[in-house]
């Protein structure tokens, strides 16, 4: 058997949400350093592409998860039915999960029929599929704070061994999100706020693709980030541990970036921006 | 794909501990769901299939903050068949970063969460001291659990979409090896009992009153389940023994459709079983038995029987085992993977139990009895909420 053991994509299009980081465009002179961070609470629209029912049931973790998949698409002029997704967050909606543990709690454990097929991990996967018709595979991780590591390498082996097996594939989008527990549970997994990333992975070069990313298995130390507040982020929220990852497209030159991953593994990158 | 072989697997269930139990259970037809008696659910008129003695089981020390249900059935699980030696020895075959654990769950150990819920400060509202969020409640918990037991140092995740995530498992874990980042991977599920899908089903009107009655006339709805299973995949060498079993395909794909609800036609279910077929490289009448999904509600069942029909006729015998199980939830893809192995290796298509009278809108050749026949190539499907599709062909090497 041929090992491929470094995976190789081309990324063509970047969705970004996080406190002070309004979408990809409006972060990347930040990210690049020729702007200051500042934090602000984060803002993000609700999903015009679902139709009005499903829009209302959604909440900030289905907000987020499908703002970035779909700046995205938008950005590398993709067709979203035909890229795979992997969505990765180490909670999902957590808001909706302390809600229904308050509702088991009391003398009434009548659980609404929506909160209990939002509680599945999968649930941005789900509205996903509805509001951008996509019957492709998605598939739905979690590795608690290696989180965005985990999709990464699964997204890319798609990408690599889809290709490889002769299978006739658009892509792959990956989709990091998390937002924060509410107390109680904030005290016992405290993440600060709402963050996302999305990436779509494709087999080939296109007139769209920003940079060339091979990954490989690796032990050495991640990279950090030199601002204080953005290096807190990648900290502390799991979808952010990828920011290095777009700060690196976002200065435009080829190097090498390590993410962070399960211990004693990293992501060591190649990006070669275009 | 490329095959794999499932160099070693165990289930463990409400039919017992382990392949042995499994297949005795299977060969007499007989049911694991008993009236709920879980935990405080008391008030739910539902059948479950609980795993017996789960609140005995006992972690080792170095395991202990993993402590919560889903790991206890996770480590009972891991003890059956001679599952930790085969890992031991993987290990020892391939070393310590070359071994990775993709493993399914829907609700992980949210069970210690809900218990904890109970036990918040009258004033403050917090969640008492001794309990841990990481190693119990979050999704990973028992990739995280399974990976800390065996010291491992590869990759690893959990693949939670819902009813589908142990058998999207074997599909990743397939790729990994492909692309040459793992020599071996443990995959399959933990899910166990808690109030979440308990009470969350019975929202739904899903939950049946009597033991659930897969593609019955009268089925009612699903009984919920309980299962650890374990497969551990590598890649097959040149020497096979004629009953092993091979991973030959795989198929994924979302309906797009409803959150709760199937597509009425099935299309995403068809779309997945024909995805598994070619990347297995095989047509329909090279498929012996289908291990259906089989909920035992009323619209998955007729979606999946569409499905079904559309692709094979009436020309494959099939059943499902959940009127057996329960419907293991984020387990069920490994364990019907499981009873799909068993049925290649010992020459036998399960019977589905309690299914008395079929619904006749269903042109399927669905199976009540046992039958004796030496199946080559499975297919077995794990249909998820919120879409996700997945359908596997398991077989023979000879």
């Amino acid at each position: 058997m041929s090992k491929i053991e470094k995976l190789t994509a081309y990324l063509d299009g970047i969705g970004l949400v996080g406190p002070g980081l309004d979408n990809w465009s409006a972060a990347q002179p930040i990210l690049a350093g020729h702007a200051a961070y500042e934090s602000r609470p984060l803002v993000v629209a609700a999903p015009q592409s679902l139709p009005p029912a499903e829009r209302r049931r959604t909440g900030l973790a289905i907000k987020v998860a499908l703002a970035v998949a779909q700046e995205a698409i938008d950005a590398g002029q993709l067709d979203a039915r035909q890229l795979a997704t992997v969505f990765t967050s180490s909670g999902a909606d957590n808001d909706n999960c302390d809600a229904i543990c308050k509702t088991l709690a009391s003398d009434d454990r009548s659980i609404s029929p929506t909160r209990f097929h939002n509680s599945v991990h999968n649930a941005p996967a789900g509205y996903w599929g509805i509001a951008s018709g996509a019957m492709a595979p998605a598939t739905v991780l979690c590795a608690y704070d290696a989180s965005f590591g985990a999709g990464l390498l699964e997204a890319l082996t798609q990408v690599a061994v889809e290709g490889a097996f002769g299978f006739e594939r658009g892509g792959t989008l990956l989709i990091a999100y998390d937002m924060p527990y509410p107390e109680p549970l904030h005290a016992k997994r405290p993440l600060p706020a709402a963050f996302g990333i999305a990436l779509a992975l494709m087999p080939k070069r296109s007139a769209h693709s920003l940079a060339r990313i091979e990954l490989a298995l690796s032990d050495a130390a991640p990279d950090t980030l030199a601002d204080p507040a953005l290096e807190a982020l990648r900290r502390s929220i799991p979808a952010a541990r990828g920011l290095p990852l777009l700060r690196a497209v976002a200065r435009g030159e080829a190097c090498g970036v390590v993410l962070d991953y399960l211990v004693p593994l990293s992501l060591a990158l190649t990006i070669e921006p275009f | 794909m490329t095959p794999v072989l499932l160099s070693h697997f165990t289930a463990t269930s409400c039919l017992g501990y382990g392949n042995a139990a499994t297949l005795a259970a299977l060969r007499l037809q007989r049911s694991g769901l008993q009236p709920c008696q879980f935990e405080t659910a008391h008030d739910l008129a539902t059948h479950v299939g609980e795993v017996a003695g789960v609140d005995a089981v006992e972690l080792p020390a170095p395991l202990a903050e993993h402590d919560c249900r889903n790991n206890r059935l996770a480590w009972l699980g891991l003890q059956q068949d001679g599952f930790s030696d085969a890992v031991e020895a993987a290990i020892a075959r391939h070393g310590r970063r070359r071994v990775g654990v993709f493993l399914g769950t829907s609700t992980s150990g949210i069970l210690q969460t809900e218990q904890a819920y109970r036990r918040r400060d009258p004033v403050s509202g917090a969640l008492p001291e001794d309990f841990i969020y990481r190693t119990t409640h979050n999704t990973y918990s028992v990739a995280s659990f399974v990976r800390t037991a065996f010291q491992l140092e590869g990759p690893a995740m959990v693949v939670s979409t819902a009813c589908s995530s142990s058998a999207k498992v074997f599909a990743s874990a397939a790729r990994m090896l492909a692309a040459g980042l793992i020599d071996a991977a443990i995959v399959g599920g933990v899910d166990s009992l808690c109030l979440t899908t308990l009470y969350g089903f019975n929202s739904l009107e899903l939950l049946s009153p009597e033991p659930c009655r897969p593609f019955d006339i009268e089925r009612k709805g699903l009984s919920i389940g309980e299962a650890a299973a374990f497969i551990l995949l590598e890649r097959p060498g040149a020497q096979l023994n004629a009953d092993a079993v091979l991973l030959l395909g795989a198929g994924e794909t979302s309906d797009a459709h409803h959150m709760s609800s199937p597509h009425p036609d099935g299309l995403g279910a068809r779309m997945a079983m024909a995805a598994a077929l070619q990347s297995a490289g095989l047509q329909a009448a090279d498929i012996d038995y289908l291990n259906l999904h089989g909920t035992a509600t009323p619209s998955n069942d007729a979606a999946e029987g569409k499905a079904v029909a559309a692709l094979f006729g009436n020309n494959v015998p099939c059943s499902s085992t959940k009127g057996a199980t329960g419907h293991t939830l984020g387990a069920a893809g490994g364990m019907e993977a499981i009873i799909s192995a068993l049925a290649l290796q010992q020459g036998f298509l399960p019977g589905g139990v309690n299914t008395q009278q079929l619904d006749p809108a269903i042109p399927i050749q669905y199976l009540t009895a046992n039958r004796d026949s030496v199946p080559r190539r499975v297919l077995s499907n794990s249909f998820g909420f919120g879409g996700t599709n997945c359908s596997l062909i398991l077989g023979r090497a000879a």
